[in-house]
């Protein structure tokens, strides 16, 4: 199964990589075809999220490298690897910081 | 009116806690203050002075607050003593030819130590053990000489002899008296505590005299020679025959002294001249008594303080218990120690297989009157605040240990509201209660700045802890002492957890024992790891997999641990190969910088000892490693907390002061614990010689050489908050280290809390060394074995991480930086030079962001 996201400004899904080459709790980096970079989380139950790669608060591009997690109210989060923020996976916005988001992609499983 | 002035001559304990009490009352604003001070320092703390040795700087032992005498305005002459009083005139004069005039003077000159009048007393190589000078001087001396002997086994030739056997000299104690410590010890506390005295390897020579100091040519010591006609060769001789009241100048003004010394003072520490006052050790109090602890000079300063505020005070007399650690044992003894009451009973338990004798005095109607604890004085704590009344259970239960017959856990709240618990400070319990209920202290440190209970000798400081638990307790504040939001428990609960339920899986762990809500979740960023390290450390064990990237285990390691690298600020990695000890070869040397050159790498040498390669893009690691796996490197662990390095001096083999052959241990120490999880990273090193060229003392677990042997240091730290590591045990063999190392790295990791360093976990746990030294040392806990088992099985089970990965195709598959584009290197991680290197191009992360919505709400088709 392949897991796929919607481009930014588009109506078109792109195809990422197999649902097998996450892992759970875990993100990994993609590659957009306009030279963006996604960042691509399963949780444990194998919920698929994407984001943007980079950390607003360094500008480098690792978000993908961070550990993820739930929070009390059950919504699924990345800590960022470099200072540790964390930014909500379904729309981006930073737990820690209410001035600063990053783009979130909608993801689908095809 | 002209501003009346304050003279004080002494800047010792008592004299700045008089000072303090002069500020406390606002007398320093008022008056011109100025102080007479010997020493070429501020007051210090003389009764933790032997802790010098056990790492503790000067500095570090000064009892003046940063300021302390420019914010009070106070003139403080360091260096300059009074020579002379002249009371007519109301004037000091100081040895520089400084002349005050005053209209108070108090005398806090002290005690000096007395040294009987045995031939040869002069000799080079004989000291006292009174001032930081004089341990610098006898450190000096240390460096070149093998034994050392101190003339007095009381409480000071104690302290003095277990500095001399940290300096690595073989050291006897010679005493006159028939036993140790004669005046608070009786016959049975003296057998044990000499039987413990002497297995730390210190030789005690009771009931003999020293005659004559012996000397050589060129007139340094040689040997002593003892009243039973033999002699005792020695490089060294410490007297410590006790100490006498430093009243001489006093006497020269005509003021009154005692029969055997001492400034005779009224109840309001004034001499026969009003103008005239003695504290502290110098001072004979209306008691009739001198007063050699500090507890009792700290009330004479209040009352001196007082008395010059115009306010009521008096000083009468005082309790002279003194509870101590020795040499590593517990002495304590309190109220009537010797049982001089008419009547009265003793209530003894003695058990000379584990050194432990323990005597309480009571009254026929069962009120506790003293007592005497040699070996474990634990109980101190309450049964000192406990004497003058009936305590709640029959006095044969206090002395039993626990577990034998009915054990008695009598805790704080036994005691009335009026007990004293600190009696440095003179704090009741009432008190302390207060500080929690009226003033919202919640933590111990808190209630120490309110009420000073636990600043001055330590040794309330546990039952302080109970007190404000329970009141704590009492007042319905509950503390989360949760590791995050998703477990209720802390580090070391989840340690005992996995341990004994043999968990192998975070997800089975938060399902069954996390916070309700936080079951069936993802765990976060803080318990993931904590659970991850656990695992690992107690892999071989539970039956995990030491691997850490494997399985599940793998979604709950930190990025650096996920790419066994560590990340750096543009995106790249830094890679650290190990160098056990710091020592390498040329051509191991030349493929580290071939690897550098050939990868564009930005090359820099660590404090640890060995070589950091910045610049690596994830995709590059596996290539580089297997260029340095194939020349024989392996994981240096610099990007996990684990141990990182054991630095080294040269030790022994090329240095001409070396004792020992310190590369060849640090080495082995490496070696043994590379890759071991723990709560925090662990830093190491080994000295080859008390010169301590390696830091070892900053560090986690530092060795020194000795020439019997290896010292070992434990809770150093370097950084933002250094510590200077504590004297663990000394005159260790190889194997003696290695196992006592193996217990205390064990025991850090089953109860440190997540990023715990070893010297904050030191400082916080209960009981402190004293108890750590117990569990690894005495295994009072009875674990030691199993501790021994579990590094045992960290050895064995050890495997390069590296390796490893570079075997296996699937965990290659991760080092990649588009999983949709495997060959594509990550365009934003460049570089520009800097210096003939390179450095990361931060321009380009910086550039600019398009402003994107965020696609909040957006729903997948
Ligand atoms: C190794 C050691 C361990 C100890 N352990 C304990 C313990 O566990 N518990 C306990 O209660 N007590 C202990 N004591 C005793 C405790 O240190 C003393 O009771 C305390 O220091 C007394 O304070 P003080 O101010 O009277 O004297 P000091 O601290 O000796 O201060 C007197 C100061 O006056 C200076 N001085 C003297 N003459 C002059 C002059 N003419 N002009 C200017 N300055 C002068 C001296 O140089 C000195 O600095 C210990 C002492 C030592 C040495
Ligand atoms: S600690 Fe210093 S002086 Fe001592 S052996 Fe090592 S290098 Fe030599």
């Amino acid at each position: 199964m392949n897991v796929e996201v919607l481009l930014p400004g588009t109506a078109d899904w792109f195809a990422v990589c197999d649902h097998d080459a996450l892992t759970p709790g875990r993100g990994v980096a993609a590659l957009l075809p306009d030279g963006r970079q996604a960042a691509l989380f399963t949780d444990r139950h194998g919920r698929a999220y994407a984001i943007d790669n980079r950390d607003p608060f360094t500008g480098a591009y690792v978000l993908s490298r961070g550990l993820i997690g739930s929070t009390a109210e059950g919504r699924a989060f990345v800590a960022s690897p470099l200072l540790k923020q964390r930014f909500d996976l379904e729309n981006g916005r930073c737990l820690d910081d209410e001035a600063v988001s990053v783009p979130a992609f909608p993801v689908r499983m095809r | 009116m002209t501003t009346p002035t304050i003279v004080l001559v002494g800047h010792g304990m008592v004299g700045q806690r008089f000072l303090e009490a002069l500020a406390d009352r606002g007398l320093t604003s008022r008056a011109r203050v100025v102080v007479l001070c010997e020493e070429p320092r501020l007051a210090y703390d003389r009764v933790h002075l032997s802790s010098y040795f056990a790492g503790t700087g000067p500095e570090a032992l000064s009892l003046v607050e940063a300021g302390f005498m420019a914010e009070h305005g106070i003139e403080l002459h360091l260096g300059d003593p009074a020579v002379a009083v002249d009371r007519e005139a109301r004037t000091v004069t100081a040895r520089s030819g400084l002349t005050v005039g005053y209209d108070t003077l108090v005398l806090a000159t002290g005690s000096y130590p007395f040294v009987p009048p045995v031939p040869g007393r002069d000799a080079g190589g004989c000291f006292v053990y009174r001032t930081i000078e004089d341990l610098l001087a006898i450190e000096e001396y240390a460096m070149t000489s093998r034994t050392g002997a101190v003339v007095g086994g009381g409480l000071l030739g104690l302290e003095a002899a277990g500095a001399l056997k940290g300096l690595g000299l073989d050291t006897h104690v010679v005493e006159f008296a028939p036993r140790l410590m004669p005046v608070q010890v009786d016959e049975g506390g003296g057998e044990a505590l000499r039987r413990t005295v002497e297995e730390m390897g210190v030789t005690v020579h009771t009931g003999v005299g020293t005659q004559e100091i012996l000397t050589a040519g060129d007139g340094s010591v040689r040997a002593m020679a003892l009243s039973d006609g033999s002699s005792l060769e020695t490089d060294l001789v410490v007297f410590s025959a006790g100490v006498r009241p430093r009243d001489q100048l006093a006497r020269e003004c005509g003021l009154p002294v005692g029969e055997r010394g001492g400034i005779v003072v009224d109840a309001a520490c004034r001499t026969e001249d009003p103008h005239v006052y003695a504290i502290g050790e110098c001072a004979l109090a209306s008691d009739g008594r001198v007063y050699g602890l500090v507890a009792p000079g700290y009330e004479m300063a209040e009352t001196a303080a007082k008395a010059i505020a115009g306010q009521e005070g008096s000083f009468t007399g005082a309790d002279t218990s003194t509870k101590l650690k020795l040499l590593g044992v517990d002495v304590a003894s309190f109220g009537d120690a010797h049982g001089a009451t008419a009547g009265c009973l003793d209530v003894v338990y003695s058990d000379s297989r584990s050194g432990v004798y323990k005597k309480l005095v009571v009254s026929r109607d069962g009120v506790l009157l003293g007592g005497i604890l040699v070996g474990d004085a634990e109980q101190y704590g309450m049964l000192r605040p406990l004497t003058g009344s009936v305590p709640p259970v029959p006095a044969e239960h206090l002395v039993l240990p626990a577990g034998a017959g009915a054990p008695v856990a009598l805790g704080p709240s036994a005691l009335p509201d009026e007990a004293v618990i600190c009696s440095c400070h003179n704090v009741t319990k009432g008190t302390i209660r207060g500080a929690v209920t009226e003033h919202g202290c919640a933590t111990v440190p808190e209630v120490k700045k309110c009420t000073r209970a636990g600043t001055g000798c330590g040794s309330c400081v546990k039952v302080l802890g109970q007190l404000v638990t329970a009141e704590l307790e009492a007042s319905g504040v509950e503390v989360d002492k949760g590791l995050c939001g998703c477990f209720a428990h802390t580090r070391q609960e989840l340690f005992e957890i996995v341990r004994a339920l043999r968990i192998t899986g975070f997800r089975e762990l938060l399902d069954r024992h996390g916070r309700e809500g936080a079951r069936g979740g993802d765990g976060c960023e803080v318990c993931k790891p904590a659970v991850g390290s656990i695992i690992a450390s107690l892999a071989p064990s539970i039956g995990a997999s030491g691997y850490v990237l494997d399985g599940e285990q793998a979604a709950l390691q930190d990025t650096n641990d996920h790419f066994l690298a560590n990340l750096q600020r543009n995106g790249s990695y830094s890679i650290v190969p190990r160098i056990p000890g710091g020592e390498i070869t040329p051509e191991k040397l030349i493929v580290i910088g071939e690897v550098a050159r050939d990868f564009g790498l930005y090359t820099k040498i660590t404090g640890g000892q060995r070589i950091d390669l910045f610049g690596a893009r994830v995709d590059q690691l596996p290539v580089i490693w297997a260029r340095l796996v194939e020349a024989g490197f392996e994981s240096g662990h610099a990007y996990g907390k684990a141990l990182r390095t054991v630095k080294s001096c040269v030790g022994q083999t090329w240095c001409r002061y070396g004792v020992q052959d310190s590369v060849r241990m640090a080495i082995d120490l490496e070696l043994r614990y590379r890759g071991l999880r723990s709560p925090h990273k662990l830093k190491s090193a080994v000295s080859g010689c008390q010169r301590e060229c390696a830091e070892a003392r900053s560090k986690d677990f530092g060795v020194i050489a000795t020439v019997g042997g290896w010292n070992l240091y434990v809770g150093g730290n370097g950084g933002a908050t250094p510590r200077h590591a504590d004297l663990l045990a000394q005159d260790l063999s190889d194997a003696e280290l290695v196992r006592l190392i193996d217990r205390f790295l064990m025991f850090y990791i089953r109860t440190a809390d997540r990023l715990e360093r070893t010297s904050a976990w030191l400082e916080r746990i209960e009981g402190g060394l004293g108890h750590v030294r117990d569990v690894v040392v005495h295994d009072s806990l009875g674990i030691c074995e199993e501790l021994e088992r579990q590094m045992a099985g960290h050895v064995a089970g050890y495997r390069d991480e590296w390796a490893e990965t570079l075997d296996d195709p699937e965990r290659l598959r991760r080092f990649v930086s588009f999983v949709n584009a495997p060959g594509v290197p990550d365009p934003s991680v460049r570089f520009v030079p800097e210096r003939d290197q390179v450095k990361p191009d931060l321009g380009l992360l910086a550039g600019p962001v398009l402003a994107v919505r965020t696609l909040e709400g957006t729903t997948t088709a």
